[in-house]
């Protein structure tokens, strides 16, 4: 807002009744009165969410949050935690003295004076944690996971050592738990009778890989539609997601090449990146001050020994980071990565087709060039409805991973009515098949997202994340709340996916909602109403609205927590 | 009526008491035998309250009325 002449630099609306809106902003508590409480909270909601303007480089507000956790609930999870490990002591040791039976893997007896294989802590977090409440994941589903699903019941006499099925089916369970964003998975419609057609023509197999004979014209019609449709010189597609990371990640860096990679970064970009052999350095979670010291500290000082300059420098960032909810901050990345000559690896697998006004993903949203993203990597599983991951960017670098990737010269082609799938969902999606479908269903997730992040706030929960990202995280924090958080979901038809150690930090385990188009307001409702209920019968509701503020200012080493006091 | 809303508060109370202490994952021989030891400490804290806090209190009250009172004596034979 540019100072007008005398007078002063931000104009605030005043309120009939006098007040101020945008009112004083004390630890987050908006000082302002009642009558006038509806339109401040409209006008200061953006201001209690840290919205961080860069210079014009973001055009629209950047609404991210991650909220401190209490100090009481910090303090009881880590007393949970101490009961539960000294009851794995107790248990480990009546195990050794076999004292109590030992239904899980242990060495043979001729082995048990070699170092022990089952000591360590993952272990041990497994045998005496996770196993009590297992029969939260690995739940058996039996029919398409659409807004709605149908779970197969299952008990357990032995503490969730084994499970038998009781041969009930659970029906009609509103899922919150699958990457259906668009909502394209679905038994029924143009990409079922599509991908059925394309079944009965090609078979379902195709018994080789890309570069021997398995390349079909299925797939040179869906790497150009993919490439037409990120807006980007050439597309490849694979067969899976996660070796799509994992096996071109080598293919492009190498041994004297650096690689900085976000620190809650996917299991396949640590893998690929691990696997390349180049040197890898970690910055702060969506950190730019910490990404521009690293970048800077390479260019000065080069090689670790030698001091000579790095071959290449790729920075490795996703578009939505499923267990945050955050999203990437890319006009900052590109920024930086065009000062400091660098590379630009970009794995959108959760925001394409979920991000954008029209679905383009997280590059669209930004409204940025896909031009300066070297590398658009994604995967066809969450918003389409399929299976596989793509890699998009300037034809040079396709036609050098057509020949160079482990994944196209090893890995067996896709599926063809799979590529059916992903081709008319893509098509549906783009609006070239001549409806407004697509159209609808962005829309729609974005509509959903918002009342859902907008209700859960409401009623007090801690959520992660961007206000725009589709995952929703709700911390849990304790561990017995996890599975008690699961159950009691179970119970009333809803499902959800709960995570705890080792995907997250072992304080901060939390239920991850995904949203998707797929469902009604209807179903949000019911699905909000039960949360309400769950949250109150188990004191989930920890929100203070204490939030903390986005790193704006340089970054040192002392600016790492943040409290607003 | 009252006595049943009492009596869903005191659960809902325990139920709240078992997910915190992670009693709730528990088997139930785990979870008498973490009970049995807890009410034991419990009791053990409160018993020594009962028997050593008067004393405790007595004594001190003894010490600063005695310094208090060596200067009131003082400053009157002065």
């Amino acid at each position: 807002m540019r100072p007008e002449p005398g007078g002063c630099c931000c104009r605030r609306p005043a309120l009939p009744n006098g007040c101020v809106a945008n009112g004083e902003l004390r630890n987050g508590y908006v000082r302002s009165s009642p009558a006038a409480a509806a339109a401040a909270s409209a006008a200061a909601s953006s201001q209690i969410h840290h919205v961080t303007q860069n210079g014009g480089l973001y055009k629209r507000p950047f609404n991210e949050a991650f909220e401190e956790t209490p100090m009481l609930v910090a303090v009881l999870t880590y007393v949970g935690y101490g009961v539960l490990t000294l009851f794995g002591y107790l248990r480990d040791f009546l195990r050794h003295w076999r004292i109590e039976k030992c239904h899980h893997a242990t060495e043979r007896e001729e082995q048990k004076d070699f170092v022990s294989l089952y000591q360590d802590f993952e272990n041990f977090y497994t045998r005496n944690l996770y196993m009590r409440i297992r029969d939260n994941w690995n739940r058996p589903i039996c029919s398409v996971p659409g807004a709605k699903v149908d779970i197969m019941e299952r008990h357990s006499h032995d503490y969730n050592w084994s499970f038998k099925y009781t041969g009930n089916i659970i029906k009609d369970v509103i899922n919150m738990g699958s990457y259906n964003y668009l909502g394209f998975a679905k038994n029924t419609g143009t990409c079922k009778e599509a991908a059925a057609k394309v079944l009965e023509e090609y078979g379902a197999g195709v018994c080789s890989s890309r570069q021997e004979i398995g390349n079909l014209d299925k797939h040179e019609e869906l790497e150009k539609l993919v490439a037409r449709f990120l807006g980007v010189e050439a597309a490849m597609a694979y067969g899976m997601g996660f070796a799509t990371n994992s096996m071109n990640i080598p293919a492009i860096v190498g041994k004297g090449c650096l690689i900085l990679s976000d620190e809650l970064n996917h299991a396949s970009l640590v893998l690929g990146a691990r696997l390349s052999g180049a040197t890898i350095r970690i910055f702060k979670h969506n950190n730019m001050q910490s990404l521009e010291k690293l970048l800077k500290d390479a260019i000065v000082y080069g090689q670790p020994r030698t001091r000579r300059p790095w071959k290449k420098i790729l920075i490795l960032v996703e578009g939505i980071y499923s267990m945050e909810g955050s999203i990437v901050r890319l006009p900052e990345v590109i920024a930086l990565k065009k000062k400091y000559k660098s590379y630009l690896y970009l794995d959108e697998a959760h925001s394409i087709g979920a991000l954008g006004p029209t679905g383009r993903g997280v590059v669209e949203y930004f409204g940025l060039n896909p031009e300066d993203v070297d590398v658009m990597m994604g995967t066809f599983t969450k918003s389409f409805g399929a299976a596989g991951g793509y890699i998009g960017g300037r034809k040079e670098l396709i036609d050098y991973l057509r020949t160079h990737s482990h994944s196209a010269v090893y890995a067996t082609s896709l599926s063809p009515p799979v590529v059916e799938q992903i081709i008319t969902s893509m098509k549906c999606i783009m609006g070239e098949d001549g409806t407004n479908l697509g159209k609808e269903c962005v829309q729609q997730l974005a509509e959903n997202t918002r009342y859902f992040r907008r209700r859960l706030k409401e009623m007090g929960f801690i959520i992660y994340g961007n206000e725009d990202s589709p995952v929703v995280p709700l911390m849990l924090y304790m561990p017995a709340k996890i599975g008690a958080f699961g159950r009691e979901m179970l119970k009333r038809n809803i499902g959800v996916v709960v995570v705890g150690f080792p995907a997250t930090p072992i304080t901060e385990s939390r239920a991850r909602f995904c949203l998707s188009a797929a469902h009604t307001k209807e179903i949000l409702d019911t699905a909000l109403k039960e949360i309400n209920e769950v949250g109150d019968l188990l004191q989930l509701k920890y929100s203070r609205h204490r939030l903390v503020p986005l790193l704006d200012r340089p970054f040192d080493e002392t600016t790492y927590e943040e409290t607003e006091d | 009526m009252n006595v049943r809303y009492v009596k869903d508060y005191f659960a809902w109370l325990y139920y709240q008491y078992t997910i915190i202490s992670c009693c709730a994952v528990l088997e139930p021989w785990e979870r008498s035998m973490f009970n049995t030891i807890l009410l034991t400490i419990v009791g053990m804290v409160v018993y020594t309250a009962y028997v050593f806090i008067p004393i405790h209190i007595r004594l001190a009250w003894e010490f600063f009325s005695e310094i208090f009172g060596d200067q009131s004596t003082s400053s009157v034979s002065n």
